[in-house]
């Protein structure tokens, strides 16, 4: 049928869209290029001779249906997969881990830094003084310091009076808040509450 | 940040996922006139052509576009789950039917079926709500209470937006816990992360064994 590999690749979109990107199907796609190109071909040299032969119209009007259905499906491919990297930015923070940046392909990448260095213009011109972080306090923050236990070894960590802190799996601290939010968000300390 | 979007049924997003799934179901077509050099698209028949009278199950996309206006290449039959069998088995009893094995985009499907003129476009209308409202008290029901416990059985056998529906009051259900046991202000990792990590693990595992 008609259109099917381009299907394949909604499908395999559909199956990866919670917290991963598969892989860029370069690959498809190129077949799904190949594919709309061969019907647009055909199209062309038939279209000089199609007037008045109602059956040879039709078969172009059937080709044209498939091809736009294969720029949909391709297009939609793209946009999703921007749309899942822009919210992984704002889930995993500016810096990807290194097997979601691994599937992606090349514009993908440039596209990437440019959402990045924009959001950080951004942010940095609103708010009075130097800006707003607003990755920071998803949820209303109640206290200035929170507890947090370290779930993996991370390295250390300058905090913003100047002390250096080792972050070393199963070990307590008491930190600011607004420092600590990113690493509770990326899994990396864990806010214990009593 | 919608994170309740259910996909409206008749309202078409050209990037929608699941509208591009929705419109690859079937819908079975007779040919009104002869299409030159396609008959490739016809398994059965080793012809260069496809002729006047092929009968072929055709993608809704596609079948729609011959149908449309004064185009008219194919005339377009409704596709047998709703067909009067099942839309009186739909009526019968909606609960017992596993919308998910006839077709995970039931109601969605089953809203564009209604911009092809079949002749009993109004019964489908006319079901398609009566099921929704039939099986509703039980997808609010069962997405409210059921706290702790595996819901599988539940919705395996609900449609695509359904799904989506059910999950909506489960979130619901589990934030109003969680508001009860004070833990609203307790800092979490994001959901997608901690879904990251969970996929990594299980790739990880052949390779540590």
């Amino acid at each position: 049928m008609l259109a099917e590999k381009a299907l394949d690749l909604i499908r395999e979109l559909q199956r990866t869209l919670s917290g991963t990107l598969s892989p860029y199907n370069e690959d498809k796609i190129r077949q799904v290029l190949e594919e709309m190109q061969n019907l647009y071909d055909q199209n062309r040299d038939r279209a000089h001779y199609a007037a008045g032969q109602a059956d040879v119209f039709a078969a172009i009007q059937l080709r044209h249906a498939a091809i736009q259905r294969n720029k949909r499906c391709l297009l939609a491919y793209l946009y999703n997969r921007l749309e899942q990297i822009r919210k992984m930015r704002w889930e995993f923070g500016s810096v990807l881990p290194s097997d979601v940046r691994y599937n992606m392909c090349e514009q993908e990448v440039q596209w990437f830094t440019q959402y990045n260095r924009q959001l950080a213009n951004y942010m940095k011109t609103i708010g009075e003084s130097g800006g707003l972080d607003l990755t920071q306090d998803m949820k209303p923050p109640k206290t200035l310091y929170v507890l947090v236990r370290c779930i993996m070894d991370h390295g250390e960590f300058e905090t913003q009076d100047g002390n250096i802190i080792l972050l070393k799996k199963n070990s307590q601290h008491y930190l600011l808040r607004s420092e600590c939010e990113h690493l509770i968000r990326q899994g990396i300390l864990e806010h214990l509450v009593h | 940040m919608a994170a309740y979007s259910v996909p409206a049924g008749v309202c078409t997003n050209y990037f929608n996922i699941d509208d591009i799934l929705a419109s690859q179901e079937k819908v079975p077509c007779v040919f009104n006139a002869k299409v030159a050099a396609l008959g490739y698209l016809d398994q059965s028949t080793t012809d260069v052509d496809l002729n006047v009278g092929t009968k072929l199950e055709l993608p809704f996309w596609l079948a729609r576009f011959l149908q449309k206006g004064a185009r008219n290449i194919v005339t377009v039959d409704t596709p047998k789950t709703y067909k009067e069998g099942y839309r009186n088995i739909f009526t019968a009893d909606p609960n017992v039917v596993d919308l998910h094995r006839l077709g995970p985009f039931f109601y969605l499907f089953g809203g564009k079926l209604l911009t092809l003129q079949l002749p009993d476009a109004e019964e489908i209308a006319d079901v398609l709500l009566k099921t929704f409202q039939g099986r509703f008290r039980k997808i609010m029901d069962g997405s409210q209470n059921a706290l702790h416990a595996d819901l599988t059985s539940q919705t395996s056998v609900l449609d695509d937006q359904e799904r989506h529906l059910f999950a909506a009051g489960q979130d619901s259900l589990h934030g109003f816990h969680r508001w009860e046991k004070r833990e609203t202000e307790k800092l979490s990792t994001s959901v997608m992360v901690a879904n990251h990590r969970k996929r990594k693990r299980i790739g990880a595992m052949p390779t540590a064994s």
